[in-house]
């Protein structure tokens, strides 16, 4: 009934703005040799392959098909995943359940964007619905403006609370990841003189937009173990869409989708104490904003407590619980890898692997992702197949 | 395999340019199929959608369903390609142990775009989108290379349309339950040498649900539960040059996978019926030989000997299969749901009698470049 | 704007999306075409490990994932291996106002098909095993339709 699963080889391309030397397919397989190799394995080991992106960014229908190229998917099982900026932590856990369910022992999941190919923003906004939002939402800023207005108003948190998280994150991509996008530190100043892109919410508080892929390759446990002597064994997942509106999803404070996902990743993988039992967090933060509202909603902080959480600079890479060891989304954000990035970087933590970016003893780590109408994918990885 | 089970079904009536959105269709299903099972939507811990982004004309085209199919309020997933790959993953997500009742939900409308250029968009943009090649247009290509190395004619395709259609007159569901001949086949409009009008499934509107359960928690159900014996998917290379398109090994690593799987050797003898996903009449024939009814370059000879007629050893499509309704996403679904109402002695006029083990096929991409089958047992 | 539908008594709302996109070649699929605008050239890529050419070429094997780096230079002449005339239009997305044939072509030392238009030909007279050669454009953009179409050889 089930078994459990691993994460044996994580990869990923060099992300940047734009990629000239690649296509598509070919970005794609460059983040999937990395990941056989850091396993160690050949394409003919890969049993299934699971892949995601967003597709009006691209403009490719049925990329499960386009992308077999990325992967010799030549009679190989293949399929598509996609459920907007979650994608890529969809991707990740779609492949978990391939592996988890018996039916294929080695799975590589796939997660890509080149946002570069085309307006980011007016292919977001074909996700409103289109009687009602479309003619006039804009893009993915501005629910999350508004939900940070909301609980600066609700709990006395400022810019300068989110601007401290842009620093963070920032200086961890550049100081440590050589993968990231963005690798120059900002200072506070530098956040606050940007201009406003949806107030609060100003240019250095919002990601950039990527072009990379990611690969992360998932076995059961026997294979798992045969590959790697040091998997990071999958803990716990969960998974929230909580609103199909976005005047549903926008009104609260907090990230209601983030909370229930999270409880029900605790609750698979055992996690009562989630500050004091994980050691490092890859957090899909689409703005910095996001790094002070939604602390609360993993239980990290009380509620109201992201400002206060954020100052003690206890989520710094010297910190107790560092948060975004590779600079994160504010760093990186090509959509439909992002997720599958924050687990496979979580992989590397507990697997002894980040290199730079490595959290001394991580043993415990959290990878979450969002997107679509505020919905949100919580996962947890460990060094040891359980936690006790 | 542990034992799971689809516990409940339902479809909405295929037609061009129905009055109900996205979201309605979505909830129509989902009721259903929760009536169908004889459980609440209190009942479902997990659901799977299978929408897509362009035929949607939407970015995150699982969005416009999330309520309907109630996925707001568990955890949920979208797999953007046909509805058997949808049940595909319901399925995985019951086998991890960690779910142990999914509902899947399909749909689209063919309606709300234009479908040559939405399937324009599934070539290469690189390589192959500027020459104009569409759904049609590609299976036009494969048909002819097909009917060429085998000796496959026009009218053994026509038969197959002709079977289908009548077919589809015994399934309220069907969009065109049609009463043709051959000639009527032949002599139908050319759209792309050798394909025809009547050879080409219909622009449809649509949506199909499916309750799947794991065997402890079937025992409150309403229905006969109806067993997945097997599974397979696999694809194909994708640019249309690198591919022989007359082949149809894709098809046969995934049967080959759930046939192992269900214990099936010879499935001409073990299988009682087929729905298979004849988007194109010329396809329903490469399929036979795919799932190993005949051998390769006999599905013309097969379909003249009546073999897969109703009435037949193996009837394929008792329902009308995809040329008598085709809502993209939903017609792979469909094909579960209808040999799932097979399995259970509830398909009315459309009954094959004695149905104990039915196949369900679906495809991906352009000229069946990806092929998921399932084998169903009561 | 919203606009009744038939009389179905449902209304339906249209609109478009338009958006555009510049879609990366790589380096592989950049040489392909500056091959082709340049020189008149049209090129293959060879796997190492199947030893086989592929066109259009790319970067990895679609079957052993190799990386193949031995471009192959090949001729202008081929084997059509299918065909098909289309009958309906659909200007938007299509070369040419139907009827017009598109085939795949064998070109002679590649292992691989290149769909392509045929032109100069009697659309009721195409066979499969025809051989063909590229016409090439006037003034080329470093596109497939660099290449018109490919006709008939005159033997």
């Amino acid at each position: 009934m089930g078994r459990r699963t691993a994460i044996v080889g994580v990869g990923q391309t060099n992300h940047r703005s734009k990629i000239p030397e690649c296509n598509g397919q070919e970005l794609i397989a460059i983040a999937v040799r990395q990941a056989l190799d850091s396993a160690g394995l050949m394409i003919k080991d890969i049993d299934a392959v699971v892949v995601g992106n967003m597709d009006h960014f691209e403009s490719i229908n049925y990329v499960d098909m386009w992308s077999v190229l990325g992967f010799a998917g030549y009679m190989k099982p293949v399929l598509k995943v996609t459920t907007g900026g979650t994608t890529g932590s969809a991707v990740g856990h779609a492949g978990f359940y391939h592996a988890a369910s018996g039916l294929f022992d080695v799975v590589l999941a796939v997660g890509w964007e080149q946002n570069s190919e085309s307006d980011t923003t007016a292919a977001i906004v074909t996700h409103c619905e289109p009687l009602i939002e479309r003619d006039f939402y804009g893009g993915a800023i501005g629910g999350l403006a508004s939900q940070y207005s909301a609980y600066m108003d609700r709990y006395g948190a400022t810019e300068e609370d989110a601007a401290l998280v842009s620093v963070r994150d920032r200086r961890n991509a550049a100081l440590y990841n050589p993968y990231a996008h963005l690798r120059k530190t900002i200072t506070v100043e530098d956040v606050m003189s940007s201009p406003y892109i949806a107030y609060p919410l100003r240019l250095l508080h919002m990601c950039p937009r990527s072009d990379g892929a990611c690969a992360v390759i998932f076995a059961g446990e026997e294979k798992a173990k045969k590959i790697t002597d040091r998997p990071a064994w999958v803990w716990g997942v969960g998974s929230s869409h909580g609103a199909t509106y976005l005047g549903d999803a926008i009104a609260i404070p907090g990230l209601p989708s983030l909370e229930k996902a999270s409880r029900d990743a605790y609750r698979m993988a055992g996690i009562t104490n989630p500050f004091k039992q994980i050691d490092v967090a890859e957090l899909y933060l689409p703005a910095a904003s996001a790094g002070v509202a939604w602390m609360e909603s993993m239980g990290f902080c009380e509620e109201g407590g992201g400002p206060k959480f954020i100052k003690s600079g206890v989520t710094n890479m010297e910190g107790e619980l560092p948060i975004n060891p590779s600079g994160g989304v504010i760093a990186t954000n090509c959509i439909g890898a992002t997720g599958l990035i924050r687990i496979g970087e979580a992989a590397l933590q507990v697997m002894g692997k980040a290199e730079k970016r490595q959290v001394p003893g991580a043993k415990v780590a959290l990878a979450t992702g969002f997107g679509g109408c505020l919905w949100s994918d919580v996962t947890i990885l460990g060094s040891k197949p359980r936690l006790d | 395999m542990e034992r799971v089970a689809i516990i409940g079904v339902a479809q909405t009536k295929y037609q061009r340019n129905s009055p109900s959105s996205h979201d309605e269709m979505a909830f129509e299903v989902a009721q259903k199929a929760l009536e169908d099972a004889g459980v609440s939507i209190e009942d479902i811990d997990n659901t799977v959608t299978c929408t897509n982004d362009f035929w949607d004309g939407r970015t995150i085209s699982c969005m416009t369903i999330t309520d309907a199919s109630g996925s707001s309020k568990v955890p949920t997933t979208n797999v953007e390609g046909d509805g058997t790959l949808g049940v595909l993953m319901g399925l995985m997500r019951i086998l991890s142990g960690h779910f142990e009742t999914t509902l899947v939900v399909a749909q689209s409308k063919g309606s709300v775009g234009i479908p040559g250029l939405i399937t324009n968009a599934i070539f290469d943009p690189l390589y192959e989108r500027i020459l104009g090649l569409d759904a049609i247009n590609s299976a036009a290509l494969q048909a002819r290379m097909y009917m060429f190395k085998y000796g496959i004619t026009e009218e053994q395709c026509a038969r197959v349309s002709v079977k289908n259609h009548k077919n589809a007159k015994n399934n309220p569901y069907a969009q065109l339950p049609l009463d043709i001949t051959v000639k009527d086949v032949l002599k139908s409009r050319m759209l792309a040498d050798p394909i025809k009008l009547l050879d080409t499934s219909p622009v449809s509107d649509g949506a199909c649900a499916v309750i799947l359960s794991r065997e402890s928690a079937t025992r409150k159900i309403s229905r006969r539960p109806i067993w997945i014996k097997g599974v397979g998917h696999c694809s194909d290379t994708y640019h249309l040059g690198d591919r022989d398109l007359s082949d149809v090994s894709a098809l046969k690593s995934a049967a080959k996978r759930a046939y192992d799987m269900a214990g099936i050797s010879n499935p001409w003898k073990e299988i009682s019926l087929a729905e298979v996903y004849d988007a194109f009449s010329y396809m329903e024939l490469m399929w036979m030989e795919g799932l190993g009814f005949c051998d390769r370059g006999g599905g013309g000879a097969l379909m003249d000997s009546g073999f897969t007629e109703m009435g037949g050893s193996l009837p394929v499509n008792p329902s009308g299969g995809v040329l008598s309704a085709h809502p993209v996403l939903a017609a792979g679904l469909a094909r579960i749901a209808e040999a799932v109402l097979q399995l259970r002695g509830e398909a009315g006029a459309r009954q094959v009698a004695g149905a104990k083990v039915a196949l369900a096929h679906g495809i991906e991409g352009a000229c069946g470049q990806g092929h998921c089958l399932f084998v169903l047992g009561s | 704007m919203t606009v009744e539908l038939g009389d179905t008594g449902s209304r339906i709302h249209q609109s478009r999306i338009r958006l555009k996109y510049n879609w990366w070649l790589g380096n592989v699929g950049s040489r392909f075409y500056r091959e082709l605008r340049d020189r008149c050239k049209i090129c293959g890529i060879k796997c190492p490990q199947c030893q086989v050419v592929y066109i259009p070429p790319k970067e990895n094997c679609p079957k052993c994932f190799c990386q193949m780096k031995d471009w192959v230079e090949l001729g202008n002449t081929g084997t059509l291996i299918t065909y098909t005339v289309v009958r309906y239009p659909l200007p938007s997305i299509q070369p040419q106002k139907p009827p017009f044939a598109l085939g795949i072509i064998l070109l002679d030392g590649a292992h691989t098909g290149l769909p392509h238009l045929l032109g100069e030909i009697d659309l009721e007279k195409i066979k499969i095993g025809m051989r063909v050669q590229a016409i090439f454009r006037e003034i080329r953009e470093g596109n497939l339709l660099d290449i018109k179409y490919f006709k008939p050889l005159e033997e």
